[in-house]
């Protein structure tokens, strides 16, 4: 109608790699999300905290196209992958053919090495999925998320289900894979250490809205001792309710 | 998903895998030493003459007997006969149970109409239908072929219909996260998915096919083991009729043993696994 050459969703995302805009969810009678707004910046890295049932996947599922938008606008790039709690992987499809998991041809064989050697499973191109530890399991599921250089990596729980010392590693694989990559990450997590330890902005989600949202202006790495980070944390702490 | 990767590979210590291969060697000595002493004992009757041989012949008998029909192309011809009878019915059956529970399994309409039939049908003893289908389709080959299938069919449906159904819900929400096709997530994720139910089911399938060829070629035959025994029976030759019970007896081990290595090389993804429990 207008000479404006962006498209309506060009338009609204305006220089964000995700715009979402009274966004509501609900099941039946419970509204999950209420009049949810909320922008990353691309290349930004946020962390979505939250109670137990307090919509975080709900949220990742709806950014993810996983379900269909019915209240609300989302704006993302088409480029986004997920990493889940589990990794997903199907154990009939060695790592590699898991890693291209619908990418046609052969080229993206080699690119699947290159990016496992990167998440550090080289040694394990030709594994079965069932051979793998909690640790390798999750970085070939990172690996499948990158190959597709999304512009939007959501990670929903990646580490949870890991031991406290795969935990860190993988943290601090995450952050360099987020540097190299270049991608806005959204992670949830129910870990406020690990939010801080990562994020650039910690959000928490509670009764259906975000309610509270902290910059974390600390540079990396990060330290726990560090009085800035107490302090976060203590606010972050507060928001979730639970007090010291 | 924890538990299955559990049951795939148990924890073992070095000295109970000993045991437990000491034992099973000597469960293996057991079980064919009675076997061996049962053989002993009838040969042993059958010469003091225990046993009438107009009611049973002797192992040694049998195996004479074996040999002389080898010699005389008997048993070799109906051999070929009723392997090409089960070949049949397997092939036709095993593609019909595919194609009914690909399409139950698939999609929601599918399964209303196909499932419920397939359920009660499943209750009527296949055998029951002989008569009809001599009267349907004659005496010649297609009403043996057509009653194979017709038992091999329910097998296969069941465990594939069971396989699809139970596929990992996640592992498709993960597919479409990825983008993938319709089509590249039931070839990529549903059928390799629900391979190893329905290798399961052609197990049932082959032992099946075996039981309902003996019945349709002792009805209603010229040729075949089946037909061979029944000819015998005739001429009270029950080293005969042992004989053709032999043969099924090693086709159906054989015929399961084939099976099982199909297993082997279609699911080493699984590594080393316990027996399935399956739906016949
Ligand atoms: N398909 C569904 N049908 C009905 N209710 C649902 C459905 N999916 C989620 N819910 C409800 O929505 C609420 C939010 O669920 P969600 O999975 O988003 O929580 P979460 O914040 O991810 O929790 P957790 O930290 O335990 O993973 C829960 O109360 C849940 O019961
Ligand atoms: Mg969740």
């Amino acid at each position: 109608m207008s000479a404006n050459p962006l498209t309506k969703a060009e338009f609204e995302l305006a220089g964000n790699a995700v715009s979402i805009r009274h966004f509501t969810r609900r099941f039946g009678e419970t509204t999950v999300l209420r009049n949810l707004n909320l922008d990353i910046a691309p290349g930004e890295f946020v962390a979505l905290l939250g109670h137990s049932g307090s919509g975080k996947s709900t949220l990742l599922r709806a950014l993810a196209g996983l379900d269909t938008v019915e209240e609300g606008q989302i704006d993302r790039p088409s480029a986004v992958s997920v990493v889940f709690q589990e990794h997903r992987l199907l154990p009939w499809k060695n790592v590699t053919d898991n890693v291209t998991l619908g990418l046609d041809g052969k080229e993206w064989n080699a690119q699947a090495e290159a990016i496992l050697h990167e998440v550090g499973l080289g040694h394990r191109l030709e594994a079965w999925p069932l051979t793998l530890s909690g640790g390798e399991a999750q970085r070939a599921a990172l690996a499948r998320a990158l190959i597709r250089e999304p512009k939007l990596l959501m990670l929903d729980e990646p580490f949870a289900a890991l031991d406290a010392l795969t935990r860190l590693r993988m943290q601090k694989l995450v952050l360099d894979l987020w540097k190299r990559h270049d991608c806005a990450v959204l992670l949830v997590t129910h870990d406020v250490d690990e939010a801080l330890a990562l994020a650039d902005r910690a959000l928490v989600l509670e009764r259906g809205e975000i309610r509270t949202e902290v910059e974390i202006p600390l540079t990396r790495p990060r330290r726990h001792a560090d009085p800035v980070f107490e302090a976060l944390r203590e606010r972050l702490l507060h928001a979730l309710g639970v007090t010291s | 998903m924890v538990e299955l990767v559990m049951n795939l590979f148990p924890a073992r210590t070095a000295s109970h895998q000993l045991s437990l291969s000491i034992g099973g060697l000597l469960r293996f000595c057991r079980r064919y030493l009675s076997v061996a002493l049962v053989l002993v004992l009838w040969q042993a009757g059958a010469q003091a003459g225990l046993i009438p041989s107009r009611l049973l012949a002797s192992p040694v008998q049998i195996v004479h007997t074996a040999w002389s029909l080898t010699l005389d192309h008997t048993l070799p011809q109906n051999l070929l006969v009723s392997l090409g009878r089960a070949g049949a019915g397997l092939v036709l059956g095993i593609a019909v149970g595919v194609a009914l529970a690909l399409v139950a399994g698939l999609s929601r309409v599918g399964e209303d109409i196909v499932d419920a039939p397939m359920q009660m049908a499943r209750t009527l003893p296949a055998l029951a239908l002989v008569p009809l289908f001599i009267l349907w389709f004659g005496i010649g080959e297609l009403p043996k072929i057509l009653l194979v299938a017709l038992g091999v069919k329910f097998p296969v449906y069941l465990n594939l219909y069971k396989g699809i159904r139970s596929i990992d819900p996640k592992l498709i929400e993960l597919a479409k996260t990825l983008g993938l096709s319709r089509w590249k997530i039931i070839r990529d994720i549903i059928i390799p998915g629900a391979l190893p139910d329905l290798l399961v089911g052609i197990r049932f399938a082959v032992g099946i096919s075996w039981l309902m060829l003996v019945v349709a070629e002792q009805v209603n035959a010229d040729s075949g083991i089946g037909h061979m025994m029944m000819d015998a029976e005739d001429f009270l030759r029950t080293d005969i009729i042992l004989v053709g019970l032999a043969v099924y007896a090693v086709l159906g081990l054989l015929s399961d043993q084939i099976v099982r290595l199909a297993e082997g090389r279609l699911l080493t993804w699984r590594g080393r696994t316990a027996v399935q429990g399956g739906t016949r």
